[in-house]
């Protein structure tokens, strides 16, 4: 086997729980697969804490990126028929969706928030980079690892392209859907994907949908509204979610004021000062965060030693609905209580909201900026899906947002100490829930 | 407390009031790459660069009755108008957000551009690591439909040049 774009002897497939079979054909896919950047996601789960709510949900990065590949293939055989591809267009479309994900870190959401960095930037470093993808990538001569970054991050020339792994509805989102439903064992995550490749049709921005297939797609939004509100934001993983987030801000702050760990983390520091390298970035996984935090445990600064000890035996805060414009006038009150009972608000009270979340829900809009769903109609024209769906119409309109206020319940409950104000804060806190 | 949310109030506050989505999602683009304190992130989509969480941010606002969003028809679409309501000043008040936090001036003169101009701006800082015939070259591209002029994007060049001198 010479040519690193030709077919592989022999198919080499994968067993997987979601789709059965992952078919690979290619060369540069099996080489790909092989590289360490991409192995490397083996280390990464998908849905970061989330195992904290559905046991289950231990799967990595590096399922879903190969789900994400096998449905792009399917996509490709199928609009093979229906139109004609620029040279090597097939084979970007492949590695873009096998390489989608492949800047994420370990729990890249809080890390992102926390130190501001971006894991599309993070892969398009790794693809265009010193690393072995880019040098599997290159081996096809030309700019190919350019358009294979440039497909991931939206910019490539060819909108169809893009939107077959980054729109309403693409490879992404019907692999994590599929997966996480599978996975976390709920019920609710399910459609029919051969259904919704088989009414596919290519246009010259975007795929659309023969108006036969709408029942598939309505099918495909509901589950995308059923696991935002029940998986992706659970309150219990959001709570795990708020204590990582605090871990990796207190332990910035105590490296900033000079603090003396008896663990510093090495791994971090080039994150907590801005200057990592890809080969320091490529080396964290989430082995690597464990081993700090279970040692941060016997840690002398005691906000950080328990902070981790709620983390990793999973003693996580609790929660009470929000309102922000009733929140705000108690806040100060609640700000000043929890200083003088002895707890430091800015860790141990939190309000997290809807759009603190990486994940979102169908929203119609023509003039939005993200293309919407778009029904085939029999006589050729074009339809946006919630103007055809009851369905989807129903639930674009309602109400999307939610805010939680977390707080240490079990700190509060503890009353040898400041018990005075630790009542007044529960008594704030419920009264704000029973508003 | 929400102090992303905070900032955004500030801008509407310090702004009076900002005519279209497009053109919110790229003052806060813009201002945020002139070093301005907002956090949202950002991805390029139909328009050039977006943020989903600046979406979702306005929404929560919105909702909150922070804010006041007008909806009015504007030849074959529908336009929004934004501007901080009385329960957003009282927010701002609880927050107190360090005086300076978000540089008015800044948003001002973002603010009376047009929101196409904007676009063109923030799509040419989206892609300022290449080399700026290269920039060209993507926008000619990437923004066809916007018939942008070699003109309307050396001013582009130009408005980048000038934020990044006065602010």
């Amino acid at each position: 086997m010479n040519r690193p774009d030709g077919q592989l002897e022999e198919e080499k497939v994968f067993k997987d729980p979601v789709h059965r079979y992952i078919h690979v054909r290619d060369q540069l896919i099996w080489d790909l697969i092989g590289t360490r950047e991409f192995q490397r996601l083996r280390r990464i789960r998908q849905l970061g804490t989330t195992y904290l709510t559905f046991h289950g949900a231990e799967h990595t990065r590096f399922n879903h990126s190969l789900g994400v590949y096998e449905i792009m293939r399917r996509m490709v055989e199928n609009l093979e028929k229906k139109m004609t591809w620029e040279t090597d267009e097939r084979l970007v479309c492949l590695a873009a969706a096998l390489l989608h994900d492949v800047g994420h870190g370990p729990f890249s959401h809080s890390f992102e928030k926390v130190f501001d960095t971006d894991h599309e930037e993070w892969t398009r470093r790794i693809i265009l980079g010193n690393t072995e993808i880019n040098e599997v990538l290159s081996r096809m001569g030309g700019n190919f690892p350019e358009h294979v970054a440039d497909v991931i991050a939206k910019t490539y020339e060819n909108k169809l392209i893009v939107s077959l792994i980054s729109s309403q509805i693409d490879a992404d989102r019907m692999d994590y859907l599929l997966r996480d439903a599978f996975y976390t064992g709920v019920s609710y995550g399910q459609f029919d994907m051969e259904r919704i490749l088989r009414v596919m049709r290519p246009m010259e921005d975007q795929a659309v949908f023969k108006h036969s297939g709408m029942h598939a797609v309505e099918d495909y939004i509901m589950s995308r509204y059923q696991m935002y509100w029940q998986v992706y934001f659970h309150p219990v993983t959001r709570s795990a979610e708020v204590i990582l987030s605090k871990i990796l801000h207190r332990a910035k702050k105590l490296l900033a004021e000079g603090y003396d760990f008896q663990q510093t983390p090495k791994h971090f520091l080039s994150l907590f000062e801005s200057t990592m390298t890809l080969e320091e970035y490529i080396r964290l996984d989430e082995s690597i965060i464990f081993y700090y935090f279970q040692a941060w445990e016997q840690e002398e600064d005691a906000i950080l030693r328990d902070l981790c000890r709620r983390f990793m035996d999973r003693r996580l805060f609790k929660y009470v609905e929000c309102d922000p414009s009733k929140q705000m006038l108690i806040w100060p009150e609640l700000q000043r209580l929890f200083t003088a009972a002895g707890i430091d608000p800015d860790y141990y009270l939190v309000i997290d909201s809807s759009s603190d979340l990486p994940y979102d829900f169908y929203r119609p809009g023509e003039k939005d900026e993200r293309m919407p769903i778009h029904l085939l109609m029999p006589d050729g024209s074009l339809r946006e899906l919630s103007r055809e769906s009851d369905v989807v119409e129903a639930i674009s309109g309602k109400k999307r947002t939610d805010h939680k206020l977390y707080f240490p319940e079990d700190l509060l409950l503890d009353q040898k100490e400041y018990g005075e104000e630790k009542r007044r804060i529960l008594s704030l806190l419920h009264e704000q829930e029973g508003m | 407390m929400l102090h992303e949310h905070a900032k955004l109030l500030s801008l509407l506050k310090g702004t009076g009031e900002v005519v279209g989505r497009k053109k919110l999602q790229k003052m806060v683009y813009i201002a945020k790459k002139m070093n301005e304190p907002f956090r949202e992130k950002y991805q390029f989509h139909m328009y050039g660069p977006y943020s989903e969480e600046l979406t979702l941010r306005m929404e929560e606002m919105c909702q909150a009755d922070f804010i006041g969003e007008v909806r009015e028809k504007k030849g074959g679409y529908y336009q929004y108008r934004y501007e901080i309501a009385d329960k957003g000043e009282e927010f701002l008040e609880a927050v107190r957000l360090p005086e300076g936090t978000v540089n008015e001036n800044l948003l001002r003169r973002l603010n009376e551009s047009s929101s196409k101009f904007l676009e063109l701006v923030s799509t040419v800082l989206y892609f300022e690591h290449f080399p700026k015939e290269e920039i060209k070259a993507k926008i000619g591209k990437l923004k066809a439909r916007q018939n942008y002029s070699e003109e309307d994007i050396e001013e582009a060049f130009s408005y980048i040049e000038s934020l990044r001198n006065s602010h």
